[in-house]
């Protein structure tokens, strides 16, 4: 027998055809709607097809979402109201069940996918998202598409693929204090570059992953279409087990015991080959910040702005001057030297139950001196968080504590910096204008946001909160 | 799907590195219908500043570059949201193709299913042709997809890779849904074979 891995062992699960010229017909399993869908639902429309599998989708509002009140008729803009009412409407009209914005399990897709059980090891799972690839970290094999290939899953449950190169991470040793998965994708992604990952699907493997909670792995999936592929996962484990064992199932023991003994097999063989393979030693990984437009400018808390000047490449070298330029930033800055305007505590990234946690430690009874804003990824993750009382924290500090949804990772819902803002923000993308027209974002982890929240400034909390 | 099969125009200096959509078509404009058309937020902020004033020093507004059908860009373009808009908005202000070093591989799959040609070539061949037409903003560049060549003028012309189904599907306007469908037998099978006995 050869050895393959976990990759393999999920595409070939899900080959319904193989043709020789078009790759392969691979089944989806499960498909995620948000209001992004509606190009998808008016391309089936103009053919006059119908959804094939609606009980195999489920919608979600979350894009657009607003975060102050569920009340559609507090959401100003006409075209956003469109879009929201568009989405029940699509659901409605195919049959397909909709969590809606006043729905309890409302919540961004990529979040409350683990959270309700939908996302499960061995399964494929397609949105019209690039970060799909979150729901990699229970062992599925999770990809984004665009609007006509929504549209393809919606009418055929399938979709044809080319299988994609191999790539495994090997993250040896264990996570500093204070150190976190959002740091450790943040260093992969600046190791990787923003397109060092295309064409690849990428396994997250070794120590330091393996003792990393489910909310750990889902952040460090989450980010991989950063480094441009499409595909991140990680095998699943006791602790992906123990995390469904009460989301996943209602049947009787004999048949969890069955479906484990199934999940137990997804993983990668030991003699397994990659195409790329490589290391990163965990315990060397400090806090990792951004200073550019691109998630691939991270370094650490305690570095300077490197100089773009000795990038030898033109086209590169004028990228990252412009990018400077537009973050009103010099080369040679200390990292810890620059001040923000305001903060964000949120997204698909590290929006989660840990992620508040971390933040409301890293307050330590401190006051925030800037806006900070924060918005649990799903109305789950904001009830457990008030159990835990982090929202009084969090409000005793002088933060925002909001209603779940994308909110300020990309704005759609209004929820912008303004001009010329520096924002420390816990997403995933600090691309030009994506929190809003001018504004400069930083990448980070919650603990560090939220310190930033109450000092103005980045400090080494892996230093100085042993 | 429209075919593509042959094209001739004028090219779009556009260079830079890691493009990503929410510059092609920025997030605030998502919730309008592309039916109403992108082509005034087709990059929005790198066209206008904050006040909706053009900005000068892009190829972008410049003259000389108007009517162009080729986009011309450096590694990784496209890369970032998966939002199929940012390939209409870029129809939308009429381009027909992007020449890039690299793209991001949603973009690229987003691309040919619209008919809209993406082609992939070396860095120091993309700098040849952004030197030809920062010099020449005229110079045409012509396309044949079937023999899967381009050529710039006659100074630049290269060969270019492009997977064997997707170049079926542009050539001859193949919608990928519709094949699918001659395969509704296999997928019945392969839910039968899953669904729990
Ligand atoms: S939180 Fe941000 S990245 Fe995640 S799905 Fe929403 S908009 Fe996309």
């Amino acid at each position: 027998m050869y050895s393959t891995t976990l990759f393999d062992k999920l595409w070939s699960r899900h080959a319904v055809k193989e043709h020789p010229v078009a790759g392969t017909l691979l089944y989806i399993d499960r498909h995620l709607a948000h209001e992004g869908s509606r190009n998808a639902f008016s391309l089936l429309r103009r053919r006059g097809l119908k959804v094939r599998r609606p009980d195999l989708t489920t919608a979600i509002v979350d894009h657009y979402a607003p975060t102050t009140s569920r009340d559609i008729a507090q959401v100003d803009v006409a075209s956003r109201r469109q879009i929201i009412h568009e989405l029940a409407a699509n659901a409605e009209e195919a049959g397909i069940h909709l969590l809606d914005l006043a729905h309890p399990s409302q919540g961004i897709v990529h979040v409350i996918g683990p959270e309700l059980g939908l996302t499960r090891p061995g399964m494929t799972i397609v949105c019209g998202d690039s970060h799909t690839a979150t729901h990699g970290a229970m062992g599925a094999l999770a990809f984004g598409i665009g609007a006509s290939q929504v549209a393809h899953t919606l009418a055929t449950q399938t979709l044809w693929q080319k299988k994609p190169k191999q790539m495994r991470i090997v993250v040896n040793g264990q996570l500093r204090p204070h150190v976190t998965a959002k740091d450790l994708t943040l260093a992969v992604v600046a190791r990787l570059g923003a397109g060092g990952g295309t064409g690849y699907a990428i396994e997250y493997a070794g120590p330091a992953v393996e003792a990393l909670s489910v909310e750990g792995r889902l952040t460090l999936c989450n980010m991989t279409i950063e480094a441009g592929a499409r595909f991140g996962l990680i095998a699943p484990d006791q602790t992906t087990f123990d995390y469904l064992r009460d989301r996943a199932f209602d049947g009787d023991e004999e048949t969890w015991q069955a479906q484990l003994n199934d999940w137990r097999t997804l993983r990668s063989d030991a003699g397994a080959t990659f195409d790329t393979e490589f290391e990163i030693d965990a315990a060397s990984l400090k806090p990792i910040i951004t200073w550019g437009t691109s998630p691939e400018d991270g370094v650490g808390v305690d570095c300077v702005i490197p100089d773009p000047a000795t990038i030898e490449d033109a086209s590169r070298r004028n990228s990252k001057i412009a990018a400077l330029a537009y973050m009103g930033l010099t080369p040679g800055t200390a990292i810890e030297d620059i001040r923000f305007d305001r903060v964000f505590i949120g997204s698909c990234t590290n929006g989660r139950i840990e992620d508040l946690r971390a933040a409301a430690q890293a307050i330590g009874g401190r006051k925030a001196v800037i806006p900070a804003m924060v918005v649990p990824g799903s109305m789950a993750v904001k009830a457990q968080a008030e159990r835990e009382g982090l929202d009084r924290i969090f409000l005793d500090a002088g933060f925002e504590w909001r209603l779940s949804g994308c909110s300020m990772c990309a704005g759609m819902n209004g929820d912008l910096g303004r001009p010329g803002e520096r924002c420390a923000s816990t997403s995933n993308r600090n691309f030009v204008g994506r929190q809003g027209a001018g504004v400069r974002t930083h990448l980070m982890n919650p603990a560090m946001a939220a310190t930033i929240a109450v000092t103005g400034h980045p400090v080494d909390i892996s230093e100085t909160q042993r | 799907m429209n075919p593509f099969t042959l094209h001739t125009g004028t090219g779009l200096p556009l260079g830079l590195e890691n493009v990503d959509t929410d510059q092609i078509l920025p997030a605030r404009f998502l919730s309008l219908k592309p039916e109403d058309g992108y082509a005034d937020y087709c990059f929005r902020d790198l066209r206008f500043d904050a006040d909706g004033l053009p900005l000068t020093g892009t190829p972008l507004t410049s003259d000389a570059y108007a009517g162009a059908t080729f986009l011309v860009a450096g590694s990784n373009f496209g890369c970032g949201s998966s939002r199929e808009g940012a390939v209409y908005a870029l129809q939308h202000i009429g381009l027909r193709v992007v020449i890039a070093e690299s793209f991001g591989d949603i973009f690229y799959q987003n691309a040919l299913v619209n008919g809209f040609l993406p082609i992939q070539t070396d860095g120091e061949t993309i700098r040849q042709i952004l030197t030809q037409l920062q010099a020449h903003p005229r110079t045409l560049i012509h396309v044949d997809l079937e023999a899967q060549t381009v050529s710039v003028d006659e100074s630049v012309t290269f060969n270019f890779q492009i997977d064997t189904f997707k170049k079926h599907c542009l050539l001859n306007g193949v919608d990928e849904i519709g094949f699918t469908m001659s395969f509704l037998n296999d997928i019945r099978r392969y839910e039968a074979d899953i669904s729990p006995k």
